[in-house]
């Protein structure tokens, strides 16, 4: 199993997700250069957080049209699991792999601080392995995460189960308190149709460690590493 | 030569946070009368042989403007043109591509 | 190039140093090279008024591997690992444009952290403003932190800890210190010495434009004719994107081991970097200024020497690997080319349109003339000594209320959710939990790193000698909190003009405060910078010493918070109770009163307070710990109380005066809590360090009580539900709304 990591000019949580990965799942893992058009041999592709391209412009939207993004977007129509951390999903958001957009925080300014975000659905690779309703508590840090779908496309998101997580409160309240950044109905995290591509605004990279005071986000990438190993199994089998 | 001045902003029915912001600090400093303030981003895009409305717009809602939260307006100015243009009546807006030439 | 005559004063230089300049020469200079002298002999990069008093500072250490002198001091931290570490301030260019100048001072402290070949993975910054009654103040501020925010986040080095005071002396000259901290592996360590004659001079990075240019007075016939003042802004603005470029791909050069050498370009830009470099190897330097990637078309000579674009490096390369290293520039989008070569005579010779406009040895250049300025002590000084007797206090909720709800106390929570104090995976400590943030460094498990910053203008200004040495003193008190023994320690002194014989014997206490207690504590000083002229209509600002200090922690699971854990531990004030007004907090909150001497600092008992705080931590005994400071013991417990959620009944030791017990401030205390199973194993160690102990009382409940032992009733003096205390403590988020 091989899981890469996408560096953009200005990723700055690239080497974050290949450390968790490698040194903290153990895990076989490659960095993929924006510039590169091909993606081979990998199992996974993660979009990391950061500044891609100074995010000038707009969060995002440069970094989605780079070389590599082509080859994302295929990998992702043949079922590949992508996941978008932070500035990776605005990526994804902007290469209209993932519904909806980013506006700025409502309080106009950039957040960072732990969280509490809630499980709403558990069809995508890195989801599986949780319950529905679970509460995770991970930190966030972005300026633009203020989620935003226009009105037939929200109710389409929310029909076919595309709203992943949620800000919540410790208890797992979906409450207006809780919203860090004006998100629409408190969105945290949508995923593809399919449910293999994943887009969320807090750090599950951040949260992976004892020592860093959480170990909720490893969750994530243990739930992809089964997914994944379940997979093999089957075609191995 | 000629350059296409694009304005990008936020659609009508978003909340503009910063334009809001923007709003209270001039209402602060004594221009009540403020009513609605919009912040938004100025592009200047300069070709050779110029744009075609059509192919602007194209650019607008491919890359330059996200469709899904933000409209664009344009004009085009011919080079060496000081001055910058007033316009009066429609402007090319949405996606309804009609560009203004200035002369 | 024309030959105009110029003025020395027109390049900022007094006729005596021009003098100097000639006699050193043995010739006039040329205009343009007036100009290169006008930047680097300038306060800024010469250090003209402070070299020969900085010497008192001792900079020696068994973990040193670089210190003063070269960008940023650099230690061991043991298994081949090492840190940088240096702090700058940007004082002038916040007060003119705070996002931008906050932001370009980032990205140059990164980037000196970056010369010495190290990843930049912490940012700390030591803010000082005017009161945020002012909206002015207020606006300023808020620009100053997103400026900070808008920079440190995007180029991803978290920002993990700082401080901000408030002082209306600030209000025309804030004060904007950043201080930044890398690793880097022992063996790979980068210098700013150039050697090899042959070797190439690379340029590296974003291009020259002509900013940061117009800031001294520039005029010369010719420049008035041009006109062009209206194009150069003094103000430089800083671009994180490119500056994140530059950190991977310099560190991707350096992995090449081709480079020799490397420094910024940041104040007096190419000039420095070019005379700092070759000066400091004893070569020279052939510079064709024709070969520099430029911005804009027409630039003279004079103006891609001196300009200051941010985010652009010089190395030195061996010929053989200048095409590697520029590739991988290029592969990064950035600039590369070179652009001169190492001389074995030591000259710089800089030419420009087939022309040489400057040819002289660099040392000259380097080596700005070193003054003794006049120094005489204060009148005024002793007269604020003085305390005429108060009335206690007589609503004691009230006044803690009033002091949790004090800019300089107060949460900083508003501030630091602004910063990215979570990237790159170390942040054990976050802003805010503790009196240090603490590092994790994975390559060295379980040890980590703490840092903090700290410097008190209120008390410097009553005792600049004793006010330097008590801001030594609770930095390593800060560390002792996390249970992290100091490695070093950088300063910033910012100060008014030295020419003035008060300042200047003010800066030369706090100098001798801080040699003072770098000895007593055997720490070193390995960097630092000074910014004099902090002067506005006002006056000066007050003389601030700030110190940032790092320490290494041997496992930072170890490490306690400042809050209280649970209900039932035992709360203790540790190190000598007695306390006094003078210079207190509570004087200039409650009172308006900014008077008194500071205590002084005990370094013996100090030293025997950290070991045993320390030792405790390393043996997990502690459950909460933290430095018992401004507004003394009642604001400690309050401040122990709110981070955790927990609520305490202490009954505090002291005399007849209720006042003096809750906010007497002495250094050397440490309020710590902890479980009722340990304390007969932490009174034993107290014992063996021979440290007094005072057994304040319980954590529990939602509420503080607070009673004085010897007061006229034993009842409490003072009882606040937390969410009171929490209410005022958050003041702070409307001034940053």
């Amino acid at each position: 199993m091989r899981l890469g990591v996408v560096v953009f000019p200005g990723s700055n949580c690239d080497r974050d997700c290949v450390h968790v990965l490698r040194h903290v799942l153990g895990r076989d893992v490659v960095e993929l250069w924006h510039g590169d058009p091909a993606i081979e041999g990998v199992d996974a592709v993660v979009l990391p957080g950061g500044f891609a391209y100074g995010d000038y412009l707009r969060a995002g939207a440069v970094a989605a049209t780079s070389p590599i993004m082509p080859a994302v977007r295929a990998f992702a129509a043949s079922g590949g699991p992508v996941l978008g951390i932070c500035n990776g999903f605005q990526v994804l958001l902007e290469a209209g792999m993932l519904p909806g957009a980013m506006l700025r925080n409502h309080v106009l300014k950039f957040q960072c601080k732990p969280v509490h975000i809630r499980v709403e659905s558990t069809r995508t690779p890195f989801t599986h392995g949780l319950r529905e309703g679970q509460v995770l508590r991970m930190p966030i840090a972005h300026g633009e995460g203020n989620y935003f779908a226009p009105d037939p496309l929200l109710a389409t998101i929310q029909e076919s189960e595309q709203v992943a997580f949620r800000y919540c409160d410790a208890h797992g309240r979906v409450v207006s308190e809780a919203n860090p950044n004006g998100s629409l109905n408190n969105i945290a995290g949508v995923c593809s149709p399919q449910g293999n591509v994943l887009g969320l605004m807090p750090h599950p990279e951040r949260a992976s460690e004892e020592v860093l005071g959480s170990t909720d986000g490893r969750m994530l990438f243990e739930s992809l590493v089964a997914w994944l190993e379940s997979r093999r199994a089957v075609v191995v089998g | 030569m000629a350059t296409v001045r694009i304005i990008v902003t936020l659609k009508p029915g978003i909340l503009d946070a910063a334009g809001q912001a923007v709003q209270q600090g001039l209402h602060a400093l004594g221009y009540e009368a403020v009513t609605n303030v919009r912040i938004g981003r100025y592009l200047e895009v300069t070709l050779p042989d110029g744009l075609s409305p059509q192919e602007t717009n194209e650019m607008c809602e491919r890359f330059l403007a996200n469709p899904l939260i933000e409209e664009w307006r344009f004009d085009v100015s011919p080079p060496r043109t000081p001055r910058v243009s007033r316009g009066s009546g429609g402007e090319a807006r949405g996606t309804k591509p009609e560009a203004r030439d200035i002369h | 190039m024309r030959v105009t005559i110029l003025a020395p004063e027109v390049v900022g230089l007094t006729p005596g140093e021009y003098e100097d300049i000639c006699r050193r020469l043995g010739r006039d200079p040329s205009p343009l090279e007036l100009h290169l002298f006008g930047v680097m002999w300038s306060e800024h990069c010469g250090y003209k008024h402070s070299k020969l008093a900085l010497r008192a500072l001792p900079s020696d250490g068994p973990h040193l591997l670089a210190g003063p002198g070269e960008n940023a001091g650099v230690m061991d931290i043991g298994s081949g690992w090492a840190v940088a570490f240096k702090m700058e301030s940007h004082n002038h260019p916040s007060a003119i444009d705070p996002y931008n100048g906050a932001a370009t001072g980032v990205g140059g402290i990164i980037r000196d952290v970056l010369s010495m070949g190290a990843r930049p993975i912490a940012l700390l910054d030591s803010l000082r403003f005017g009161g945020f009654d002012d909206p002015k103040v207020r606006r300023l501020a808020s620009s100053v932190v997103a400026g900070i925010a808008g920079y440190g986040n995007c180029i991803g080095v978290p920002t993990v800890g700082g401080e901000i005071l408030v002082e209306a002396r600030y209000r025309g000259n804030p004060l904007v210190n950043v201080a930044c901290l890398g690793l880097v592996r022992a063996e790979q360590l980068a210098r700013a010495c150039a050697a090899g004659p042959g070797n190439l001079v690379m340029y590296a990075g974003a291009r020259t434009g002509r900013d940061g240019i117009g800031g001294a007075a520039f005029a010369s016939e010719e420049l008035d004719e041009r006109s062009e003042r209206e194009d150069r802004s003094s103000v430089q603005i800083g671009d994180p994107f490119t500056g994140k470029l530059l950190i991977e791909a310099t560190l991707e050069a350096l992995a090449t081991g081709g480079v020799v050498a490397l420094q910024d370009m940041g104040a007096a830009g190419l000039t420095c970097a070019t005379s700092e470099m070759a000066a400091r190897g004893g070569v020279g330097m052939a510079i064709t200024l024709d070969l520099v990637p430029l911005r804009e078309s027409g630039m003279r000579a004079d103006e891609i020497l001196r300009s200051e674009s941010q985010e652009r490096m010089l190395l030195i390369v061996r010929p053989h690997e200048a095409e590697r290293i520029a590739a991988v520039y290029r592969r990064w989008g950035l600039n590369a080319a070179v652009i001169g070569t190492i001389t074995a005579e030591p000259e710089l010779r800089i030419t420009h349109q087939g022309t040489t406009v400057a040819a002289l040895p660099p040392a000259v250049l380097a080596e700005a003339p070193a003054y003794q300025p006049a120094a005489s002590e204060p009148l005024r000084l002793w007269d604020q000594w003085t305390l005429n007797a108060l009335p206690d206090e007589a609503d004691p909720a009230q006044a803690l209320l009033a002091l949790l709800a004090s800019p300089d106390i107060a949460s900083k929570r508003p501030v630091y959710e602004q910063y990215d104090h979570s990237v790159q995976v170390r942040t054990v400590m976050p802003p805010g939990a503790a009196d240090a943030a603490v590092l994790r460094v994975h390559e060295l498990a379980p040890k980590g790193l703490a840092l903090t910053v700290d410097g008190s203008g209120r008390l410097c200004a009553l005792d600049p000698r004793r006010g330097a040495r008590l801001a030594v003193a609770e930095c390593a008190a800060n560390l002792a909190c996390v249970g992290a023994a100091p490695l070093g320690l950088t300063d910033c002194l910012n100060f008014g003009n030295p020419d003035d014989p008060e300042v200047f014997w003010t800066f030369r206490q706090a100098v001798a405060g801080i040699a003072d207690a770098c000895r007593a504590m055997g720490i070193p000083v390995v960097g630092g910078n000074v910014s004099f002229y902090n002067e506005s209509a006002g006056g000066p600002v007050p003389p601030t010493p700030i110190i940032a200090m790092v320490g290494l922690v041997d496992d930072v699971s170890r490490a306690p918070t400042m809050a209280f854990r649970a209900d039932a531990n035992i709360v203790i004030l540790v190190g000598d109770p007695a306390a006094d007004l003078a210079a207190s907090s509570y004087l200039e909150v409650v009172h308006g009163l900014t008077r008194g001497r500071p205590r002084d600092v005990d370094f013996d008992a100090h030293q025997r307070v950290l070991s045993l705080i320390r030792e405790s931590i390393r043996r997990g005994i502690l459950r909460s710990a933290h430095d018992c400071s401004e507004g003394g013991v009642a604001v400690a417990v309050a401040e122990c109380a709110i981070a955790g959620g927990v609520g305490a009944a202490v009954v505090l030791p002291g005399g007849s005066r209720r006042d003096t017990a809750l906010f007497g401030e002495a250094p050397s205390r440490v309020m710590v809590s902890l479980a009722e199973d340990s304390a007969a194993q932490f009174f034993a160690m107290a014992a063996e360090w021979d440290v007094p102990l005072t057994v304040l009382g319980r954590t529990g409940g939602d509420r503080l009580e607070i009673s004085v032992a010897d007061g006229p009733d034993r009842r409490p003096i003072l009882n606040l539900m937390l969410a009171e205390l929490a209410a005022a403590y958050q003041s702070l988020s409307e001034v940053f709304a």
